[in-house]
């Protein structure tokens, strides 16, 4: 399904992604971990169409498309989500109609046309269920004033209504309280099928244990230092990162 | 031959012409004062303060025809339902000129010409306007022909909008200079919504002046819809006279693409606990001026005055804003709010934003504050990240900037209309881009 192959980019001069390797098929769950600053976000935003990240080298093709010659809507309208590590504020968009709006484009883009009032209204409501999102929460501004663990979960809550090919989740974990995280995860273990994948950003093996990985990716400096299994997140749990760095270090010599 | 006469020494010329045809009494002393202080101060330039931003001189180069034709030919040109759905009492003024009285349940709508036979009226027109500190104001003074008087009558509840079309010939290049009186009579209620009519692409200059008398307990709100071709250009004087007790509702839209439009907007707060709220929202476009100038004073004590206007300046529009608000020494527990927001949104267009504050009382609570900034990169990558297009998602923002000016729109026809307006002119920016 995302085939990336040595993805080097770069921000403001800084070179951020230094050879990227990896290939996640249709049924499979990746888990990318490593150290605050290693580039696992800045991925997710060359994977996305960031603007100001540029891509120096490699390709990324998505389901047998260049990728990275799409705009940002229309990888979105492929089937790929991101669900942000830091969600932002849009005050004056309703919840509700920007998620309509949404929907409808992909469902443009597919010549398919847009989703009757009565449909949506019970694809948002099975939704909220799902994630046990805050009825109150789809009529405010998109996340104008949400609690950090409220944005969050509006992220999964998207992710549900859009229903992607490709969901990356990028430390959603983080800000949400333990009730939260077993919710926000079992949805997610729900909406996984064997047309559908997702990657998942995190520092932390708990979400692990609830969005069993089956293959686990340590990025480091840009680069995709170990690969393993779901063994690999409990022994970096035990260990941390240094045992990881050393080798990486002393290879880019 | 050619005579290269300027448009001021035209008028100086065209008042003396009409001397004998002019009327006698109050009105005349009125008209004359107001030529004076015209032909002293001549026509705004830009080393004048409150003109620095908006240069004139190039709109008045035109060979202007001073005093409309009567024009037949509009008979029936034009579709007065152009907000759909409004529900109103339609007044539709041809070149300024409304042919009858209109007579509605508690409100009497006149013909200038025959109301100011009433010499009741010297007690009301003109009464306030700083004709010495604004040429045009006096010039409208000095020549006005043509326009209308509403009177809503003592707790009279006009139970719907009063819709005035102004409806213009441009077939030859002209300057009109329409009058306004609006008088609410204590605890009466009333709204009023203005919008524009041009016919004809040669130049018009709308140099309008309306007075509005809020009395004691009444509330009148004014929509003021500025649409109009690229070939108007708009100066307009706006005073309202608020007495104790009064509700006073402003909401003005410069709407493209008249490539001028400079509005002076006088609030006089003349009795205790009035409340007032100026909303305005400019969306110029092209090489579009507009300019809003809005002076709040509190004379009294214990009045509440809001005003939040919010530009999107497109492609090389330029945009003023000089927001004053003077709080007068007896005017103790004031409270005075004004904000002016702007969203660039090309690197050719400019905005002057000047909010001003003078305090002389003590006891009082006032803020203002004014900001530029460009439409948020970071909500345009979200909303584009759940498959938005990018024009549409633009849209959706610029929406949601100007919601907080739309949201306060009563009257739901007009709401729609103002928002469908926007999204039609920022879906033309996109093609133009
Ligand atoms: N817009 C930017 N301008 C400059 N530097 C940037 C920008 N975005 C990211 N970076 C830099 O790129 C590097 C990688 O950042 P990134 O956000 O991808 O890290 P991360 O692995 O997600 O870290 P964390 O675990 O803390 O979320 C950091 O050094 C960061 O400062
Ligand atoms: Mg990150």
């Amino acid at each position: 399904m995302l085939n990336i192959k040595n993805l080097q980019a770069k921000v403001e001069d800084k070179q951020i992604l230094k050879g990227i390797d990896l290939q996640v098929n249709a049924g499979e769950i990746h888990a990318i971990m490593g150290p605050n600053g290693s580039g696992k976000s800045s991925l997710a935003s060359v994977l996305t169409g960031r603007e100001n990240f540029e891509v120096t080298g490699g390709e990324v093709s998505f389901d047998g498309k260049n990728l990275l010659e799409m705009s940002p809507e229309d990888r979105a309208r492929e089937g790929l989500f991101l669900a942000f590590q830091y969600p932002v504020e849009v005050p004056g968009v309703s919840n509700i109609n920007f998620l309509r709006t949404a929907l409808n484009e992909i469902r443009a883009y597919h010549n398919e046309p847009p989703m009757e009032a009565k449909e949506f209204l019970r694809l948002t409501k099975e939704k909220q269920k799902l994630v046990e999102f805050d009825a109150r929460l789809t009529n405010r501004s998109l996340n104008e004033g949400f609690s950090g663990g409220e944005k969050k979960r509006n992220e999964i809550f998207q992710l549900a209504m859009l229903n992607p090919k490709l969901a990356i989740l990028d430390e959603t974990d983080s800000g949400l309280d333990i009730d939260a995280l077993r919710v926000v995860s079992s949805g997610v273990n729900k909406l996984r099928s064997d047309k559908n994948a997702f990657i998942v950003i995190t520092h932390y093996q708990r979400l692990l244990e609830y969005i069993v990985p089956d293959f686990v990716h340590v990025l480091y400096n840009g680069r995709i230092v170990k690969s393993g299994t779901k063994e690999l997140a409990l022994e970096l749990e035990e260990k941390g990162y240094d045992w990881i760095k050393e080798p990486a270090a002393t290879a880019s010599v | 031959m050619i005579t290269t006469t300027t448009l001021y020494d035209r008028f100086i010329d065209l008042y003396k012409e009409n001397e004998t045809s002019r009327e006698e009494g109050w009105l005349k002393n009125l008209r004359d004062t107001a030529f004076e202080a015209f032909a002293t101060e001549g026509f705004p330039h830009i080393k004048m303060e409150d003109w620095r931003f908006t240069n004139v001189t190039p709109f008045l180069k035109e060979n202007y025809h001073l005093q409309p034709r009567r024009a037949a030919s509009l008979h029936g040109r034009h579709n007065a339902a152009q907000i759909p759905s409004l529900d109103a009492y339609e007044v539709v003024l041809k070149n300024g000129m409304l042919n009858e009285d209109i007579a509605i349940p508690g409100v009497k709508i006149s013909p200038l010409r025959t109301a100011l036979q009433n010499s009741n009226f010297q007690h009301y027109l003109g009464k306030y306007i700083p004709i010495h500190k604004h040429p045009f104001a006096a010039l409208n003074t000095a020549f006005f022909e043509h326009g209308i008087v509403i009177e809503v009558d003592k707790k009279a509840i006009c139970d719907k909008p009063v819709h005035i079309t102004h409806v213009y010939n441009a077939e030859e290049p002209v300057f009109v200079q329409p009058r306004i009186l609006i008088i609410a009579h204590p605890g009466s209620k009333v709204e009023i919504v203005e919008s524009l009519v041009v016919i004809g692409d040669k130049p018009l200059f709308i140099n309008s002046v309306s007075e509005c008398y809020i009395g004691e307990n009444a509330r009148a709100d004014q929509y003021n819809l500025q649409i109009a071709p690229v070939n108007t250009h708009i100066v307009n004087f706006k005073q309202t006279i608020q007495q104790s007790n009064s509700l006073y509702n402003n909401h003005t839209y410069n709407l493209p693409e008249a490539s001028l439009i400079r509005n002076n907007l006088h609030l006089d707060l003349n009795g205790v606990n009035t409340e007032s709220h100026l909303y305005g929202l400019y969306l110029p476009g092209g090489t579009q001026l507009t300019d809003n100038h809005t002076v709040v004073n509190h004379l009294f004590p214990n009045c509440f005055s809001n005003e939040l206007y919010k530009g999107v300046l497109r492609d090389s529009s330029r945009g003023v804003f000089s927001g004053r608000i003077y709080v007068h020494q007896d005017a103790q527990k004031t409270n005075a709010f004004q904000q002016n927001n702007n969203i660039l949104f090309s690197d050719n267009a400019t905005i002057d934003s000047k909010p001003q504050l003078e305090i002389f009382a003590d006891d009082v609570k006032c803020s203002h504050g004014s900001t530029v900034g460009s439409l948020n990169k970071e909500a345009l990558f979200y909303l584009r990240s759940r498959g938005i297009g990018e024009a549409a998602a633009r849209n959706l923002l610029v929406r949601a900037f100007a919601f907080d000016v739309t949201d306060k729109i009563q009257i739901p026809a007009v709401k729609d209309y103002i928002e469908q307006v926007i999204i039609h002119k920022m879906e033309e920016t996109h093609h133009e881009q």
